[in-house]
């Protein structure tokens, strides 16, 4: 743990986690289990919503439990249990060695997992100033309040809608080699403006901050402590006019168009293009009835053209303030970071320990998860995120080498098939690229795409200098359904010729 | 049954009201069991057994604001023991002491006012709240499932995925039991108890080089109706169905909806139906200068869209659980009876969700959430699917619908792809098996394009299911389906 960082939750280490640990793994090897790993987990979370300025929703959740997965005969058993008691700890292996044996009937892939060091007893806390569960509820309710209370003061603004969550997540894992204690800060706060005009007409505008794993420093960024957040009174003092000129704006022309994509915008369309099209458990078919599968299948590792040649694409667990980021995932694999996607070409897959033995990966690059005691690990998404050109432009520069086109910043409306392919995406805000230059906002804007033609028809990157690490708190997956917070950083993009649809015409067909 | 900490969710109920020093309190404790199996490629994957315990505690502090105001404070944890009880308490009367009045702020419901909402409810109401003949008391163990119910359901399995694997063909799918016991007490003397099953099953069948799929879906409450070999059989017409492949490009066709893709669509629409954001004028269900469209004609057929606690096979919580407040729920509403309610009637906009609050802020009857739903026609001897086939002269057949999310509010665009199975009806007959698409289309202006109504029958939602398991819908006839582009996914 680094020296700088706070320290784990005291009401979490004081809990019995190795007694609990050493009865469940016991009880497990006694009745024959190969492999046996435990989780113990409190997870602290509180949402904060207000409308106009009025709270209307507060809730503090405090969720805790313990889970214990087996190996039985090459079947995986899992069972979970709320009591943190060695005696729970024990029924729980108990009842994951029933559960393998009763689904044992429908298994005919023994499981082996890929070796991975054993690292002893570790810690580990991710990296924030300021625990968010240490401020009072009141004080983030009357911030969120001064801050609906300025978008309200504005004349185009007819309602505003605030929501702070946060989320403390303490894990404590062992497999009898490794013993790793663990605590994750993140918060996503957002604001949204809804103008209605007398017409009847009405649209929406939201703060582009996106959720970070950071604590509420990010909500009040003191200079004095470097400036590690958000400058909401800034992007807080345009919106209102933005708003207006977006309900104000000409309806987009559908055809195709170049279109500079900010950051804000583009990091969904590589967590659902790329994030989840190199997971491997999709391309192996683990997923098909439910999630889906991948068109970028292990046959074409290594040559598959994702994309043009400037396309770089890591995925990893150690990016600073990532969502996904973690010192041990949930099968005890120190956290790493690999090439997804190089010089356009996929080159890696994300892994948990048994598909990195079954495919010949040799070792996992740690992308198991779980969100919380009650469900068993997944391979889930690491921080996937698309490298910045070295010197590369700014969005100015990108815009600039624009003779029509749009520039598209913030998230909203997304879609994508069940194999990675057609995907469709709206935004927060549209702009006219006229020459070179920005004219003005258009609206029902949606872009349509399949993922090879337009990571394909990317013909330049921003420069660091573009670069942000956009996110979500809710990435879903598996049945029974998990949720995961990831991370994807990414630079401003150009891509040339892509679809735009105007969505009110699409409404009318 | 006392839980592994010594108390009964009874008694959590009982200590923390007894525990409480706000002007009002609730609490909710819930038991929740869960046993699940998944199976790809014809062997498991993953599964579990799962249990959890969680304990809300809703103080109300009503001193300190003015006539009529109050605050909440709402703090909810898993896994209390005994000596935590009063700590939760004392950490929600904490979070009351600090909030600014709440909105929603009411007079928390009473014994005696059960039924007052709907009238539905009133001969069912007792001193101590809702009583109801399908449901244990208010003393008896809450309900818990364990893996033991997939037991029999695991060994048809098991052949029926031998059976796939001999035949060539491949078995995706997974199968999940639960079972929720929530006990609602407060501090006006309400005690309500709802058992809750949910349970479902999902089979994808694929041919052995992937290219052609097939799925089905059921729910269930309690796993002893559910045929696998039957629902196998079914997806093997399927993937003979499609071994004929007809490419067709984006445009508007006729398309048959099978009820799994009505309740998704449907589903959508009645989770966009708050009356709260309507009466502010942004949603669908707004009308152009103020107030909202309720009594606005929006289908020419004569459906109903509705949900009603008690409905065969599909009953849910008799009585509103708010663990939090929203745009149209409050927890200050906790309690209050939950009746047959029509949300669309005979084609017209009845109703919108709401609570006491948000219902008065629109000028609307009070109809909270219910969760169920279903849609169905009241012309005489509807068709079923079949039928319907039977009867087409050229139309597109879908499975399921999939990745559905919305694209514009004022129209309640969604978009969102084909999957599984989009086949081509020519002369009464499917004729083979078309592409994928992605479509742009409004369940709102749907409604509108109803072309035929079929029989209503219990389905499994494809893209809601994990959140909204109870519907009954029938499949419909639509006429100009906006089919965007082409998908190239198989």
């Amino acid at each position: 743990m680094d020296d700088h960082r706070p320290g784990i939750d005291p009401e979490f280490t004081a809990l019995p986690l190795r007694d609990l640990a050493d009865a469940a793994l016991a009880q497990a090897k006694s009745l024959g289990a190969q492999h046996a790993d435990f989780r113990a987990e409190r997870t602290r979370s509180q949402h904060i919503g207000l409308s106009d300025g009025n709270p209307q929703t507060l809730i503090d959740a405090d969720d805790s439990g313990l889970a214990v997965r087996v190996i039985v005969d090459g079947t995986w058993g899992f069972a979970s249990a709320v009591d943190l008691t060695t005696d729970a700890a024990a029924l729980a292996a108990r009842e994951a060695i029933e559960v393998a044996k009763v689904a044992a009937t429908i298994n005919t892939e023994p499981i082996e997992l890929a070796p991975e060091p054993a690292y002893g007893d570790v810690t580990w806390v991710s990296a924030y100033e300021i625990d968010p569960f240490t401020v009072s509820a009141a004080d983030k309710v009357a911030l969120l309040a001064q801050w609906s209370n300025t978008l309200l003061a504005h004349a185009a603004v007819s309602h505003v809608d605030a929501s702070l969550q946060q989320v403390r997540e303490c894990k404590f894992y062992s497999d009898g080699v490794t013993t790793a204690t663990q605590q994750r800060i993140r918060l996503q706060p957002a604001l949204t403006a809804v103008a209605v005009s007398d017409d009847g007409r009405f649209d929406t505008m939201r703060t582009l901050a996106p959720p970070v794993g950071r604590g509420y420093e990010f909500l009040t960024p003191n200079p004095l402590r470097g400036g590690a957040g958000w400058d909401f009174e800034a992007e807080l003092a345009e919106l209102p006019e933005l708003l207006a000129a977006k309900l104000g704006a000409p309806s987009v022309e559908p055809g195709r168009y170049d279109l500079v994509i900010d950051p804000s915008n583009l990091w969904l369309v590589i967590h659902e293009s790329i994030g989840h099209a190199t997971e491997l458990d999709r391309a192996l078919g683990y997923e098909a009835a439910y999630a889906g599968t991948s068109f970028a299948t292990l046959d074409k590792l290594g040559s598959l053209q994702y994309g043009s040649g400037i396309m770089h694409v890591t995925g990893d667990r150690t990016a600073e303030h990532g969502l996904a980021t973690i010192g041990y995932d949930d099968e005890g694999v120190a956290g790493q970071s690999w090439d997804l996607i190089t010089d356009g070409i996929l080159s890696g897959y994300q892994l948990d320990r048994r598909m990195a033995l079954l495919k010949g990966f040799g070792r996992s690059n740690g992308c198991s998860f779980s969100d919380g005691p009650g469900h068993m690990p997944l391979q889930r998404m690491a921080n996937v995120s698309l490298e910045p050109a070295a010197g590369g432009p700014s969005t100015e520069d990108l815009i600039a080498g624009v003779d029509n086109g749009i520039y598209i910043l913030g998230d909203k409306s997304w879609s994508i098939d069940m194999q990675r392919y057609n995907f469709q995406f709206t935004g927060q805000r549209f702009v006219k690229i006229k020459n070179g230059r920005l004219a003005g906002q258009l609206r029902d804007v949606a872009y349509q795409a399949t993922t090879t033609d337009f990571w394909g028809s990317m013909e330049a990157v921003g420069g660091p200098q573009t670069y942000v690490l956009g996110g979500a708190f809710n990435c879903g997956k598996g049945q029974p359904g998990q949720v995961a917070p990831v991370s994807h950083g990414c630079p401003a993009a150009l891509m040339r010729g892509v679809r735009i649809l105007n969505t009110a015409e699409e409404g009318a067909k | 049954m006392t839980t592994a900490s010594g108390y009964s969710p009874q008694e959590t109920v009982a200590r923390a009201l007894a525990a409480a020093r706000s002007d009002d309190c609730v609490v909710i404790a819930e038991e929740t069991s869960s046993a699940n199996l998944r199976w790809a490629g014809n062997t498991l994957t993953t599964n579990g057994v799962s249990a959890s315990r969680q304990l809300t505690v809703i103080a109300i502090d009503r001193h300190g604001h003015g006539p009529g105001q109050a605050s909440a404070g709402v703090v909810s944890r898993a896994g209390v023991r005994p000596d935590q009880i009063e700590d939760v308490v004392r950490q929600a009367e904490r979070a009351a002491a600090e909030a600014t009045p709440a909105e929603d702020a009411d007079e928390l419901a009473g014994p005696e006012q059960a039924g007052s909402f709907g009238g539905e409810n009133r001969d069912q109401a007792g001193s101590f709240g809702l009583k109801n003949t399908d449901q244990p008391g208010w003393d008896s163990p809450p309900a818990r499932t364990e893996i033991g119910v997939l037991r029999d359901f695991a060994a048809t399995l098991g052949e029926t995925l031998r059976a796939a694997q001999a035949a060539g063909r491949k078995l995706y799918g997974f199968a999940e039991h639960d079972l929720t016991s929530t006990f609602l007490g407060t501090s006006t003397g309400v005690r309500q108890r709802h058992d809750q099953p949910t349970g479902r099953v999902e089979l994808n069948a694929k041919s052995a080089d992937l290219e052609r799929s097939a799925w089905t879906g059921a729910a269930t409450r309690e796993f002893t109706d559910v045929d696998v070999a039957g629902l196998a059989a079914g997806l093997a017409e399927r993937l003979d169905w499609a071994k004929r492949a007809i490419s067709l490009p984006a445009g508007q066709y006729e398309t048959l909806l099978p009820p799994t893709a009505v309740a998704d669509l449907l589903t959508y629409l009645y989770w966009s139906a708050g009356a709260k954001e309507a009466a502010e004028g942004r949603t669908v269900f707004s009308k152009p200068g103020g107030g909202t469209r309720v009594g606005e004609r929006l289908s020419a057929q004569p459906v109903t869209l509705s949900s009603d606690p008690r409905a065969p096979g599909l009953a849910s919580a008799p009585f509103v659980v708010a663990h939090a407040s929203g745009s149209d729920s409050s927890v200050f509403d906790n309690g209050l009876p939950l009746s047959a309610t029509s949300w669309i009637s005979e084609g017209s906009l009845a109703a919108l969700i709401s609570s006491r609050h948000s219902a008065e802020v629109a000028g609307l009857a009070v109809t909270p959430a219910i969760d169920n739903l279903t849609f169905a026609t009241s012309a005489a001897a509807p068709p079923a699917l079949a039928d319907m086939i039977a009867t087409t002269g050229r139309a597109l057949l879908l499975t399921c619908l999939w990745y559905i999310r919305e694209v514009d509010s004022q129209t309640l665009l969604l978009t969102g792809l084909t999957r599984d199975g989009v086949y081509l009806v020519e002369d009464g007959e499917v004729v083979g098996a078309v592409n994928n698409f992605r479509f742009n289309e409004s369940p709102v202006g749907m409604l509108g394009r109803l072309l035929e109504v079929g029989a209503t029958v219990p389905t499994l939602p494809r893209e809601w299911g994990d959140y909204f398991n109870r519907a009954a819908m029938p499949p419909v006839r639509v006429e100009g389906f906006n089919m965007s582009s082409v998908s190239q996914a198989s």
